[in-house]
């Protein structure tokens, strides 16, 4: 996960964005030249602490930076700072469906660059190209215990994960933006069996649907592999979404020796108290806790509550729209069916007057529909939208009466058709009502209607 | 005008403002003596004539507006590990060959702004690795006081060029003695100071726990103003301190009530030469004698600074080095088939045989299943040597023996003998793995007219108390650092 930092790990350039001209956001520290060196991004520290805190996990007073030596072209220091022994945090959980996923840690380090090759595959590229944007770019990682038992978890587990810091404000995890890999390890066992499998670990994974599909995958061939007589082998493997399939990269033999020892550039943090008591107070309401509050508070079911609690928008709207004076049920209704699909999303305000204008029977459903639609974009008040219109509903007797009879009148065949016993004959008489008027409302319409047709 | 060229900084700077000379027609005298001796001494890498030029009409501007800043117009020879903007620096190294950074590391740039003007970049051991200078990717530089002999390292050239005349101050780094001991075997003052107290943003690492800037000069004091100017935090460098040190406090208070501290361990080291011993036995007189009270000091653990040294030095060593791949800058191999062998030839043609061997040491010593028995405890040791300390320095205020157990050594006596060649750093590196502040001062000359450097160890943050005494014996002795005799 990318923290939200405005500047790199361990330098003052801005962190890249997506489609900057390659080499752009660089200065001689993320470009590892001679004679340059670290100082730590604190604004990535508090992030990494908030999600650690949100994961409650264990702070440790002390920690420190290691180096991660390995030489390759992305990697311009030929060394990645990261953590090694004695990481920000340890020891949290993540709920998710009422059961506990356990977190072993929570650290820093900086990402790479990233290489280009021109060519399809790289052994035959003629050149490789280095973009160092992204060298530097702080990352948080997030390791869990073994605990996700089928590719719907891991994915459950990444999606809540996304949501839980976009809450928190540590990161934007936006996957296409690279905000967010995956590398989960995998192993089978059977039934019963209390021992692990030997795990494979798939590498930087970037969409929930790639996760979801290389597990499955994964599953499947290391199942195949066993019942066939083989062995699966600890290795790490890639994903390609295009054939659908992993593949080998390095197996443990040929594992590095990453050779890590203590960053001496980087003198060992002592994690203020303080500092951490005031992380903590200030984090917002977390998904979790905030779904079991719309629940017991506000009497939704607990689907409802899943579905707002995840976004922190649509569950601040649906409370302040509550507390505006909405009734709890339609709000809901109101933003699971009509704002959440748009990703429009309105005052609470409005969403309140919106909802009782609806209930109260001033205006339909579909009426409210399309006021909302042009509440959004115009930042009008839902009730002038529809004085303005004469969207009201018409709900006075005398009007309608004048209304079906006219359309009694229109339609001889229908209204024959029903006194002679054809009950749906009255839905094509409804509807030429809907048609003449769509303003009148349609229970009191149908009432009279029901009334001249004896 | 060979006069100027024999100078310190205050007395410079008192000539300059009575405008007995101006800051370029000073300049001018240490480019001749350059011209005059260097081809001999062979001091300096490369010059910088476009810098010098502009920073001495800069500083004789500065002179005219009345400004008093002792280093205005001094001028300064920069060892080749330290960036400065656009000028080659290359570590002593074949492989950063025409690399030209485009930054100034902070010390260097402190001083540009107190007004030295930069002559140019000296001679050093390869990624400052070596204690000769032998080591250098480019040739060896000679000892002013014998041309046969090495001028010791890793800041070989630094300290020449003060002892030639040919720079009035100059830059060194410190690593296990890469500043003090040259500045014992070329006669001159050489001082590392706390790990810390000067930033190290724009120092080529060798190794990042151990690696301290600091100054040579031919007077204690000159070192105490040098150090100065460039003290002090600096938010590109996390390890630098924010801590004070008034380095001039009680600067020539004398050592009348003060204990110094004779570790028998350092009288005791493989290879003490008789006349460096008889040098230093004659300054622990004179001290005695100015009113210092002698105490007998222990540091047990000794014997085993020099292999922690040797493992720690070069597992960081090993990391800092990775980055010389030939991918961004420098010396790159253009003929390989794959990124692999790309590496190997362009790390094999640009390393010397030296620093290969310590990136290999420091890899051994680093990977998985031999970092308990090698890297770890040395960091133990190391731990114990700062207790040692510690505990010395309960019993005394400063440290003193020999900075090297020998004198200048002929060119080319050690270069087949790695470990021989280790052992001139075993009275200073422990002042490294600790942290301490040190100074080495020139102790007299022995009978083949070379000279003795006399160390003086302090406790961390304190470089006034080493300053204090490394200037009270310099007034106690009379031994002044000078420039060597060549003819």
């Amino acid at each position: 996960m990318q923290p939200t930092t405005r500047s790199k790990m361990f330098c003052g350039c801005a962190v890249g964005r997506l489609g900057d001209p390659p080499n752009s956001n660089v200065c001689e520290i993320c470009l590892g030249m001679p004679g340059t060196l670290p100082v730590i991004n604190k604004a990535a520290v508090e992030a990494c602490l908030k999600t650690a805190l949100a994961l409650k996990c264990e702070i440790p007073r002390h920690t420190k930076f290691d180096r991660k030596n390995y030489m390759y072209p992305d990697l311009p220091k030929g060394y990645q700072i990261s953590q090694y022994d004695l990481p920000m945090s340890k020891d949290g959980f993540l709920e998710l469906d009422g059961r506990r996923v356990r977190i072993r840690r929570v650290h820093l380090e900086e990402d790479t660059g990233k290489l280009i090759h021109a060519g399809d595959k790289l052994h035959k590229a003629l050149e490789s190209f280095v973009d160092l944007n992204r060298a530097g770019t702080p990352l948080m990682e997030i390791v869990s215990e073994p605990d996700l038992r089928s590719a719907d978890e891991a994915r459950d587990y990444a999606v809540a994960l996304r949501t839980l810091l976009r809450t928190i404000g540590a990161s934007e995890a936006e996957m296409e933006k690279g905000q967010l890999r995956a590398e989960p390890n995998i192993s089978i066992r059977r039934t019963g069996s209390e021992e692990l499998g030997v795990k494979t670990e798939l590498k930087n994974i970037n969409s929930f649907r790639a996760l979801h599909r290389a597990i499955l995958y994964e599953v499947v061939r290391q199942t195949e592999l066993l019942e066939s007589g083989g062995t699966v082998v600890q290795e790490t493997r890639g994903w390609s979404e295009a054939e659908g399939r992993t593949f080998s990269q390095r197996s443990k033999e040929f594992a590095e020796d990453y050779r890590y020892f203590p960053e001496p550039d980087l003198p060992p943090l002592e994690i203020d108290p303080v500092w951490i008591a005031e992380l903590r107070l200030a984090l917002p309401e977390l998904p979790g806790a905030r779904r079991g509050r719309l629940t017991s508070d506000y009497g939704l079911p607990a689907g409802d509550a899943v579905l707002i609690a995840a976004d922190r928008d649509l569950a601040d709207l649906f409370e302040g729209a509550v507390a505006a004076g909405a009734d709890a049920k339609h709000a809901a209704n109101w933003i699971i069916g009509e704002v959440a699909p748009t990703g429009k999303i309105p005052t609470a305000e409005h969403l309140a007057d919106l909802v009782k204008l609806v209930t109260s029977g001033s205006i339909t459903r579909d009426q409210g529909r399309e006021v909302l639609m042009e509440s959004v974009e115009t930042g009008r008040a839902p009730s002038d939208i529809v004085t303005e219109h004469g969207f009201a509903q018409v709900s006075d007797e005398a009007l309608l009466m004048a209304l079906v009879e006219e359309v009694m009148e229109a339609n001889p065949r229908a209204v024959e058709d029903y006194r002679a016993g054809k009950k749906q004959a009255l839905g094509a008489l409804m509807a030429d009502l809907k048609k003449r008027a769509p303003e009148a409302n349609p229970k009191v319409a149908s009432e009279l209607l029901l009334r001249l047709l004896g | 005008m060979s006069e100027l060229t024999e100078l310190t900084i205050k007395e410079t700077a008192r000539l300059l403002r009575l405008r007995s000379f101006s800051a370029a027609e000073l300049v001018t005298a240490h480019v001749e003596q350059i011209e005059r001796l260097d081809h001999r001494v062979k001091a300096f890498l490369r010059f910088t004539p476009e810098l010098w030029e502009k920073q001495a009409e800069e500083a004789d501007r500065r002179i005219a507006r009345g400004d008093l800043g002792p280093l205005v117009g001094i001028p300064m020879a920069v060892k080749d590990v330290l960036c400065v903007r656009g000028v080659e620096t290359t570590a002593g190294s074949q492989i950063l060959k025409g690399f030209r950074p485009p930054y100034t590391g902070t010390a260097v740039a402190r001083l540009f702004d107190a007004g030295a003007v930069m002559l140019g970049v000296t001679n050093c051991d390869e990624f400052a690795m070596g204690s000769s200078t032998e080591n250098s990717g480019y040739f060896s530089t000679h000892n002013p006081w014998d041309l046969d002999r090495v001028p010791g390292g890793s800041s070989g050239g630094s300290a020449a060029a003060v002892a030639a005349g040919e720079a009035m101050i100059a830059l060194g780094t410190d690593t296990g003695g890469s500043i003090r001991q040259p500045a014992a075997l070329c006669g001159v003052v050489g001082m590392k100071p706390t790990y810390g107290r000067v930033s190290r943003y724009g120092l080529i690492a060798f190794a990042s726990s151990l690696d301290q800037i600091g100054p040579f000069t031919r007077s204690v004091e000159d070192a105490a103003i040098v150090l100065d100017a460039m003290a002090g935090h600096d938010p590109l460098d996390a390890t630098s301190s924010t801590r004070q040190n008034d380095v001039l406090r009680d600067f020539d208070a004398g050592v009348k009530g003060m204990r110094l501290g004779v570790p028998r361990e350092y009288y005791e080291v493989e290879g003490m030469e008789p006349a460096v011993k008889a040098a230093i036995e004659a300054a622990i007189k004179s001290l005695r004698e100015a009113g210092a009270e002698i105490v007998d000091v222990a540091l047990p653990h000794t014997d085993y600074g020099l292999a922690a040294y040797y493992i720690i030095a070069p597992a960081e060593c090993s990391s800092n080095l990775a980055r010389f791949d030939g991918v961004r800058y420098g010396m790159s191999s253009q003929d390989a088939l794959n990124i692999t062998e790309a590496y190997e030839r362009t790390r094999r043609k640009g390393f010397g045989t030296e620093v290969r061997r310590r990136v290999m040491l420091g890899t051994y010593a680093l990977s998985s299943g031999y970092y308990d028995a090698y890297y770890l405890k040395a960091q133990k040791v190391r731990t114990l040597i700062k207790r040692d300390f510690d505990a010395a320095f309960e019993k005394c205020d400063a440290i003193i023996s020999a900075t090297s157990p020998t004198v200048a050594f002929p060119i080319g006596s050690k270069t087949q003998d790695p470990l021989s060649m280790y052992l001139c750093d075993v009275l200073t590196l422990g002042g490294n793995l600790a942290g301490l502040p040190g100074i080495s001062v020139p102790c007299g000359l022995t009978e083949e007219l070379l000279p003795v450097g006399l160390q003086v160890l302090a406790p961390q943050w304190r470089e006034d108390v080493a300053l204090r005494v490394a200037r009270a014996y310099e007034v106690a002795s009379g031994v002044k650092a000078e420039v060597a005799p060549l003819v």
